[in-house]
């Protein structure tokens, strides 16, 4: 498939529509080591991007595609080597571009699935603006942004998801800097899928990534990423002996919950609505008609706001999963979508466009007008 | 009533810019198109939307030249002035020829409005004017008077002045009245009564010429030989646009144009935006970067991406065009160029622009620059530039302007089976030379050195580009130093080898001809109009423009070579003549003007001449 015989429009309008809708699916089934490039892989040794990029590679064949259909568009900074890596077309962009550049491919390409990866340098420095109306506009593309609270490309200053006052050596007297929360911005950006996983839980990470490329319109996937060399540990409450106290998974359908886990398998603690609030309570304490039952479909975005801020940088009470996954139309579903009732009204006929108007003929020399 | 016939005239109208001077400017254009004149424009108009009214901040005007013969400029001075209120006559009665007609409404000229426009004392009667001839008529109080019946208001009553104006216009030039009165009703389709009162206004300013005994001739100004053809009038922006959409469809290419709104280059998207029913998709961007961005990230999956700017947004997407000159992918990039550094003029004209476009960028990163001469020529200009990007794999800035974008003229439309076959070739299969049936995106075309462009979809042929120096011929990212030096003098020699037609010279007499006019741009015009007035006075002075700003003509040098002086005037410092002797010219003279206007015929054909008497001196 071509450029000049791409499939223009998602059939049926009724409910949720693959992500994916528009990408040729098969023949081959294709496994992990077919996503895999000749090129050597060079990130520093324990770097989490190397989890992240064998999950990948691991989960690409359940989307059911062939590798030609894929993209991954990047900016610059560690994570942006990611495409070099994958045996998928690629695009090594400049700092803070690629959902920009991503936004031009997947309105000119309905027939493939492009994915960005950016950093928080990247996404939420340089390329905020960039990030904050991918979303808005609902492009349908799938953006993996490794947060390792970090600039590490360029040797360690600090960055928009640093904590205030981290010594580096950019602010050896501390960062004054208030960060960002990545998924509160992304949700505040309007966007319609936004969820958040670990580097080291290669499960969680996956079915949410499955998800994020089937959704349709922009995904953004917030992942926390350990850098080895210049933020080593910041994640580390989170995947140390006792995290299941910090960390919450969402579940569909399921109450919100965390802790130890009781013989019935039920949370010690869970997330309660509380003066128009969220809080975590102990099991004895919370009434249960107040416990936070996820729905990541609710149209409004107020519950999952919350949850992003369950707890503020400081990782006591980080949840991950998927945030919202509301449908809503994808910008350039609906710029291909006028192109093409426009040229069902009226087919294109460059003679017509180009003899369009007050024309007037002059046939001789010292001719009369028409 | 006599009836005199004449060979050109310049009408210019003049008002608030909420007047609406630049519709009926417009109007009396497409009348003169369609009653077969050769013509030009000129509009002019503030950069606020609705500066305060009547200040002569506020004034917005259009230049009409229209003529039974070949034209080539707006005209230096206006033969007839419509002033619709003092500001307007303030800030353009010093431009009228002298002898030449002022129409003013007398009741505008009142003492708290001369007070706004900066007037000590009213030149209506003070003798200012008393080289023009004034005719006052009181064009709003008939307005009223006649379209008083239909029932408006008085404010909305008092808009259909500018049509009474147009309608005096068009009776003393014979105008056609049709085409007017179509248009109102198309635009006005939703308003009938809007459009009815306009209408009226219309005619009333037609019967006004014809009953009052104020004017004392009517002129005819009868149609031009053109060359044989099919004509329409078309403003640049416009031909820019519709070759953008020509360019799309002989290289059977999707045109996807990423762009912010900026002036003058927004009516290109407003043009663009209405050709949806070709495959053309249009993308308004949250800024310049993310515009140029969108339009690279098209190409890259096989369609034409296409960003328009000016020289502020040029600015902006330099590290994007960059990006395009390193992954060798195709990008057009229109800068309509207006007055600057920074905001500078945003709605005048300016050539300075030339210097970013050919080096505006951090490393060695060469692109192709071409340039249109008039209106019309924009989308020929357009043509060839998606012709190159496409041809080479390359960056291509298309360097228009503000005279260019607004100003029209009748536009000989092209014969279409004769426009350029620009078709991409992408790769199909496997190219790598080392029989691995693996696919390297930098093996080139040994005549062309475009690089293989396979676009994403394409099986078995995924690869990856990006910002990174790459290795000759793999493409996989290379720091080695020897590689680095090739790949910098190969992109080089790439678009230094683009193959463009030679420099055409018009040389009315080569045996003794000595100077040679050297041009590029908007400044075709008056530099060929200038020529022309010294060939009329026995001055034989040859000319050649620039279309190619990069690479440039081959015959260039030797044409420079054959001229003991060569003239080259710029609407700026200078920046193609130091171009020019970077080639190694030394007989150049640098001719310039940032006043924000284009040059005048006039003032050229003296500059040219004093150049010539200086430099025999």
């Amino acid at each position: 498939m071509t450029a000049l015989d791409v499939p223009a429009q998602v059939e049926g309008e009724q409910g949720p529509v693959s992500g994916l809708a528009l990408v040729p699916r098969g023949p081959q089934e294709q496994k992990p080591a077919d996503y895999r490039s000749d090129q050597e892989v060079r990130w520093c040794p324990g770097c989490g991007d190397y989890i992240i990029l064998s999950t990948v590679q691991s989960m690409l064949p359940a989307l059911g595609l062939q590798k030609e259909n894929l993209v991954f568009v990047s900016g610059i900074g560690c994570s942006s080597r990611f495409p070099y890596y994958l045996d998928t077309y690629g695009m090594h962009s400049i700092h803070g571009r690629a959902p920009a550049i991503a936004t031009g491919l997947a309105v000119a390409r309905p027939d493939l699935s492009v994915w960005v990866i950016t950093g928080d340098g990247d996404a939420l420095s340089i390329g905020g603006n960039h990030l904050i109306h991918a979303l808005r506009r609902n492009v349908n593309i799938t953006i993996l942004l490794f947060n390792n609270r970090v600039y590490g490309l360029t040797k360690g200053q600090y960055s928009p998801t640093s904590n205030q006052g981290m010594v580096t050596k950019s602010s050896p007297l501390g960062a004054p800097d208030a960060p960002f929360n990545p998924v509160s911005l992304a949700l505040g950006a309007e966007a319609s899928f936004v969820a958040r996983a670990l580097d080291s839980d290669r499960k969680g990470l996956a079915e949410v990534l499955v998800q994020a490329a089937e959704h349709r319109g922009a995904a953004l996937v917030e992942i926390y990423q350990n850098c080895p060399i210049f933020n080593n540990g910041a994640f580390d409450i989170l995947k140390a002996p006792g995290s299941e106290r910090h960390l919450v998974k969402l579940t569909p359908g399921e109450p919100v919950g965390l802790g130890e886990l009781d013989d019935q398998g039920r949370h010690s603690h869970l997330v309660v609505r509380e003066g128009g609030r969220l809080r975590v309570a102990t099991r004895s304490e919370a009434d249960p008609g107040q416990v936070l039952i996820h729905d990541p479909g609710d149209p409004d975005p107020t519950t999952a706001f919350a949850l992003s801020r369950l707890s503020a940088q400081d990782l006591s009470h980080v949840v991950t999963g998927v945030f919202r996954a509301v449908s809503r139309p994808a910008y350039d579903d609906d710029v291909r979508r006028q192109g093409e009732n426009a040229s069902k009204a009226s087919p294109p006929d460059l003679e017509d466009l180009i003899f369009d108007g007050d024309v007037w003929s002059v046939p001789s020399p010292r001719g009369a007008r028409a | 009533m006599n009836t005199e016939q004449i060979d050109r005239i310049v009408v210019r109208f003049a008002g608030d810019s909420g007047d609406g001077m630049q519709l009926v400017g417009d109007r009396f254009t497409g009348q003169a198109a369609a009653f077969g004149n050769d013509l030009a424009t000129f509009p002019s108009y503030p950069a606020e939307i609705r500066a305060p009214q009547g200040t002569v901040h506020g004034v917005s005007s259009f230049q009409v030249h229209f003529a039974s013969s070949d034209i080539l400029t707006p005209g230096d001075a206006p033969d007839v002035l419509v002033a619709m209120n003092p500001a307007a006559l303030r800030a353009n009665a010093s431009d009228v020829s002298v002898g030449g007609v002022v129409i003013v409404d007398p009741d505008e000229f009142t003492k708290r409005n001369l007070a706004k426009a900066g007037y000590a004392s009213d030149p209506l009667s003070d003798g200012s004017l008393a080289h023009l001839t004034v005719h006052q008529v009181t064009m709003g109080a008939l307005t009223l008077g006649t379209v008083s019946e239909l029932g408006l208001g008085r404010k909305e009553a008092l808009r259909c002045r500018n049509l009474f104006a147009l309608g005096i216009l068009s009776w003393m030039y014979g105008r056609p009245t049709e085409v007017v009165e179509d248009y109102l009703r198309e635009k006005f389709a939703k308003k009938p009564l809007v459009a009815e009162a306009n209408i009226l206004a219309f005619r009333a300013g037609w019967n006004f010429g014809e009953t009052t005994e104020m004017f004392a001739v009517r002129y005819e100004v009868p149609a031009a030989a053109l060359a044989e053809g099919t004509y329409r009038h078309v403003s640049g922006n416009a031909a820019l646009a519709l070759g953008i959409v020509a360019a799309g469809w002989v290289s059977g290419m999707k045109v996807v144009l990423g762009t912010y709104p900026i002036t003058p280059a927004s009516d290109i998207l407003h043009e663009l935006a209405k050709h949806k029913n070709f495959p053309v998709l249009t993308i308004q961007a949250e800024d310049e970067i993310s515009a140029v961005g969108a339009a690279l990230g098209a190409s890259f999956g096989g369609a034409l991406g296409v960003t328009t700017t000016s020289g502020p947004g040029l600015a902006l997407k330099s590290e994007t065009i960059g990006l395009a000159v390193m992954a060798e992918l195709p990008l057009l990039v229109v800068d309509v160029q207006r007055g600057g550094p920074s905001t500078g003029l945003p709605t005048k004209t300016e050539q300075a622009d030339l210097l970013q476009a050919m080096f505006g960028r951090h490393g060695e990163s060469p692109v192709a620059v071409v340039a249109p001469s008039t209106p019309a020529d924009c989308f020929d200009a357009a043509l060839e530039a998606a012709r190159i990007a496409v041809t080479y794999r390359t960056p291509v800035i298309l360097l228009s302007d503000g005279a260019l974008a607004n100003g029209a003229e009748p536009w000989r439309l092209p014969v279409l089976n004769e426009l350029p076959d620009i078709r991409p070739d992408f790769s199909t299969e496997p190219n790598a030379p080392d029989g691995s049936g693996t696919h390297w995106p930098y093996v080139r075309d040994d005549e062309t050195l475009a690089r293989a462009w396979a676009v994403p979809g394409t099986p078995g042929l995924q690869h990856r580009i990006g910002g990174l120096e790459k290795a000759a011929d793999t493409g996989a990212i290379s720091y080695d130093p020897a590689n680095h030096e090739h790949m910098v003098r190969l992109r080089q020699q790439k678009i230094a080898g683009i193959s463009v037609a030679d420099l055409d010279v018009h040389d009315p007499s080569p045996a003794t001809t000595q100077t040679l006019i050297l041009g590029w741009g908007s400044t075709y015009g008056p530099i060929q109009e200038a020529c022309r007035r010294l060939a009329a006075r026995g001055v034989p002075v040859a000319h050649a423009h620039l279309r190619h700003l990069n690479p440039m003509p081959a015959n260039l040098d030797e044409v420079i070579a054959r001229y003991e002086r060569v003239i080259v005037p710029e609407m700026n410092l200078g920046q193609m003549a130091l171009l020019l002797r970077g080639r190694g010219a030394t007989n150049l003279i640098s001719h310039t003007q940032v006043t924000g206007q284009p040059f005048k015929a006039g003032d050229l054909e003296v500059a040219f001449l004093a150049h010539m008497e200086g430099a025999a001196a």
